[in-house]
């Protein structure tokens, strides 16, 4: 992990489901990333994409070119969602890093019986074949840390070992960010989810 | 120390407004392009007009009056609202301004949010005024100050085009200073700029057409365009815009040696392509969209005599569909030098389920949809409008979309072709205002026997929530006054007006038999707060859950498809989730009783 510790290139895609956050979890990134005097180019979904949609969030570390990551380009997935995380494989690089949520949200698709969601587990061993990674119900820990609400901010922490900004800055932009009655379960989320990342 | 932040796209547009000393602001919400006006609102120390008109033709004409006092405005839209607004626009062109006026329009290649991917550089040729194509959220704020600049030398109102990966895309942004003089009002009474009787528009043709060429030469010696000739590159590439960026870094990464012109205005700088074109054998344009470029880029080649190859959307090397990125640029080379880059191959090794968007769990729309479908059956026909209910298309209530306001005209038209079938249309309280109105006037005064529902939601939801009439404050939160739509719809002839409560099944099919029943246009008004803007504005509900005791697995609830209803298989029954927002319908449509609210 440490070895990227010169490197400032980096990009990274988050995907997910629309309203689980995955705009504030890039925000507080990018927020930590302009502190530390690094470029930063990042790609949302918004509008009607957003309404319980699947969305991807594209956010590249000292470039000063196009925010959109080339395909194989990523170097990392963040995953708020386990299916998400399979739909934009395609962008990331043979051999990359996945961290991944395991808690699922099921779509309407699925609940209507129109098609079938594959197993939390099925999807895990896929990734692992041709990726690196990193699984844990981040839902879960953000409950311990006192709310489900922290499950974005967990998985930034859980990423934030592999970005080339310090843990400081990024702690700083999450308390500038996340709403001020939730900034003690925001830090502690992050922290859960950095261990929860460096113990495996 | 210059000051940097962190911004969406759109931000910066705001930024590079208020650093161009605008001083009115209107426009229609519209993805990609809302959040222009959202920021500007939400400043407190406001020096300037700031409004969302009713549509983008209203708001077109309001800053062509207030450029007309010699003060800089803007007006902002997405695409297809400038087809709202060409009827000023166009005549505008002619007329020219005072004060710098620009219009701003977004782009939605791959109709991310829209339902059409037309380009507005072919708006600009069409009105014969310059458009600014930025490649980069940085470059869209510092654009910004030049374009008013540009626009008042010129006396002729400029387009601002950013696309969505501009005005949704962030970055860091180094800021400038916002000015503190701004220009005085007045009104200069100029009747042959002014008004445009024939004696007065053709000499204003003649004009516009003159200044043509002047125009061009200065965009081309503006920062905005560049041109880096690699000495003995045979190849040449042209990038406008966003792909020029795209362009670029395809190249870098291949290492490849070409000579590389980036356009980021209109009318394209002639005199920078003849320069790149003498020097190269093969050039590719790599452009979203229309072959705007590379049709001037063939003329000129053509006019200069130079046997230069033109690789573009013509053959089929670049797409004239959607947006493009790195990946398409390398295609693109693929198929022009038969290069050997390896095509990215993403397989994705499980069968995965759509996650398309749907309405929120609780959201009215999908009651008032439950209720319309319940009285008017399979059978009627359904026209339908843009707002988040278009995602009522999942309800089976959502059968024609196609521009704002249309649900009612469409509707009068079904019925006057002979369509004997009951139509029930749906057109959102933002979009009646719109140009929904216009076609309710006509269906009353043409007789058309339909039934319209307007789903007031008390807000314009899909595009971020911005006030409308209906809802009785402006876009600072100021208080105005409350339209009523039902006495407007009264007041505009309708025979039949009704207000409903949607979450309310029985008094909502009710209301729907009585339209259904009615000979002529019949009103019905599904009155209730978008689940997430109430939620903001402190309506609490307590939620539903489901007694497993009583549920008999019947699967009605689950069909009436909320996100918050999920169904076990294992135990055959059906379950509530925590994104339930206490609408209560479930428990209506329950047989069994089996749904109740949850004990406090």
């Amino acid at each position: 992990m440490s070895e990227r510790a010169g490197e400032k290139k980096l990009d990274l895609l988050i995907t997910g489901v629309g309203g689980q956050g995955a705009i504030l979890a890039s925000d507080i990134i990018g927020k930590a990333a302009v502190i530390s005097g690094i470029p930063i180019r990042a790609a949302e979904t918004h509008g009607m994409a957003q309404r319980g949609g699947s969305v991807v969030n594209h956010i590249r570390l000292g470039s000063d070119l196009g925010s959109m990551i080339p395909k194989k380009g990523a170097d990392i997935m963040l995953a708020l969602e386990p299916m998400e995380a399979v739909r934009y494989l395609d962008f990331l690089k043979d051999g990359g890093v996945i961290i991944v949520n395991t808690q699922s949200i099921i779509p309407v698709t699925v609940t209507s019986g129109l098609s079938k969601y594959p197993e939390v587990q099925e999807i895990l061993d896929a990734l692992s074949e041709k990726y690196v990674v990193k699984a844990f119900n981040a839902d879960e820990l953000a409950h311990e840390a006192g709310s489900r609400l922290a499950m974005n901010v967990a998985m930034v922490g859980a990423v934030s070992g592999y970005l080339p900004i310090s843990k400081e800055v990024l702690l700083e932009s999450v308390k500038v960010l996340v709403p001020k009655k939730t900034i003690e379960i925001n830090i502690r989320a992050f922290e859960m989810g950095r261990e929860e990342v460096e113990e495996s | 120390m210059t000051m940097r932040e962190y911004m969406l796209g759109n931000v910066a547009i705001a930024r590079g407004l208020l650093e161009g000393g605008v001083q009115v602001i209107a426009g229609y919400p519209g993805t990609p392009s809302s959040e222009i006006i959202d920021t500007l609102a939400s400043r407190e120390d406001r020096d300037y007009h700031i409004e969302w008109s009713v549509n983008e033709k209203v708001a077109m004409e309001v800053a062509v009056g207030a450029a007309w006092t010699g003060v800089r405005s803007v007006v902002t839209m997405k695409h297809v609202g400038l087809n709202v607004a060409a009827d000023p626009f166009m005549t505008l062109a002619y007329a020219g301004t005072k004060g710098g006026l620009i219009a701003i329009v977004a782009d939605d290649p791959s109709c991310h949010s829209s339902q059409n991917e037309q380009d507005t550089r072919r708006y600009a040729q069409f009105a014969l005024v310059p458009c600014f194509d930025p490649s980069t959220p940085q470059e869209a704020k510092d654009m910004l100050p030049y374009a008013f600049e540009f626009s008042e030398k010129f006396e002729i109102p400029v387009i601002f085009r950013p696309t969505t990966r501009i005005s949704h895309g962030k970055s860091d942004i180094e800021l400038g200073e916002i000015p503190a003089e701004k220009a005085v009002p007045h009104f200069e009474k100029l009747l042959d700029r002014w008004v445009m009787l024939p004696k007065n528009a053709r000499p204003r043709h003649t004009h516009i057409l003159s200044i043509q060429q002047a125009m061009e030469d200065e965009l081309a010696e503006s920062p905005w365009n560049s041109l880096e000739i690699k000495p003995g590159a045979k190849m040449g590439v042209i990038g406008s815009g966003i792909a020029s960026v795209y362009a670029k870094e395809a190249l870098q990464e291949l290492g490849l040696e070409a000579s590389f012109l980036k356009i980021g205005t209109y009318p394209v700088p002639k005199k920078l392509i003849l320069e790149l074109l003498s020097t190269v054998d093969t050039v590719l344009i790599f452009e979203e969209l229309e072959p705007v470029v590379e049709e001037q880029v063939r003329i000129l080649a053509q006019e200069a005599g130079l046997e230069v190859s033109v690789l573009g959307k013509e053959g089929g090397f670049v797409s004239r569909e959607g947006e493009l990125d790195v990946s398409a640029f390398l295609e693109a080379l693929r198929k022009a030098f038969d290069l050997d880059i390896e095509p990215d191959s993403g397989k994705v090794p499980l069968e995965l389920a759509p996650r398309p968007p749907s309405l929120c769990a609780g959201c009215s729309h999908r009651a008032t949809f439950y209720s319309m479908k319940k009285v008017f059956g399979k059978d009627a026909i359904y026209p339908s409008d843009i707002g988040c209910y278009t995602l009522g298309i999942q309800s089976g209530t959502v059968e024609t979309t196609l521009c704002m306001g249309s649900s009612i005209s469409i509707a009068s038209g079904l019925y006057h072709a002979g369509e004997k079938r009951p139509i029930c249309c749906s057109i959102g309280d933002s979009t009646f205002f719109h140009t929904g109105m216009n076609s309710l006037l006509n269906a009353v005064f043409n007789k058309a026997n339909i039934t319209v529902t307007i789903l007031d939601n008390r807000i314009t939801a899909m595009t971020g929530h911005q006030p409308n009439p209906g809802v009785g404050f402006t876009v600072t939160g100021e208080p105005t006054v409350e339209v009523s739509l039902a006495e407007l719809c009264k007041a505009m002839g309708a025979g039949f007006v009704t207000v409903v409560d949607p979450y309310n099944l029985e008094e909502t099919q009710e209301a729907f038999k009585a339209a259904k029943e009615f000979e002529g246009t019949a009103v019905v008004i599904a009155k209730q707060p978008c689940v997430i803007s109430g939620k903001r504005a402190g309506i609490k509900r307590v939620p539903y859950i489901v007694d497993p005791e009583k549920c008999e697995g019947c699967k009605q609830c689950v069909k009436f498809g909320c996100p918050a209803i999920e169904f076990d298989e294992e135990n055959k029954c059906a379950v509530i989730t925590s994104l339930c927002s206490g609408c209560g319908v479930c428990a209506q449509i329950c047989k069994f009783d089996a749904i109740r609210e949850v004990k406090r």
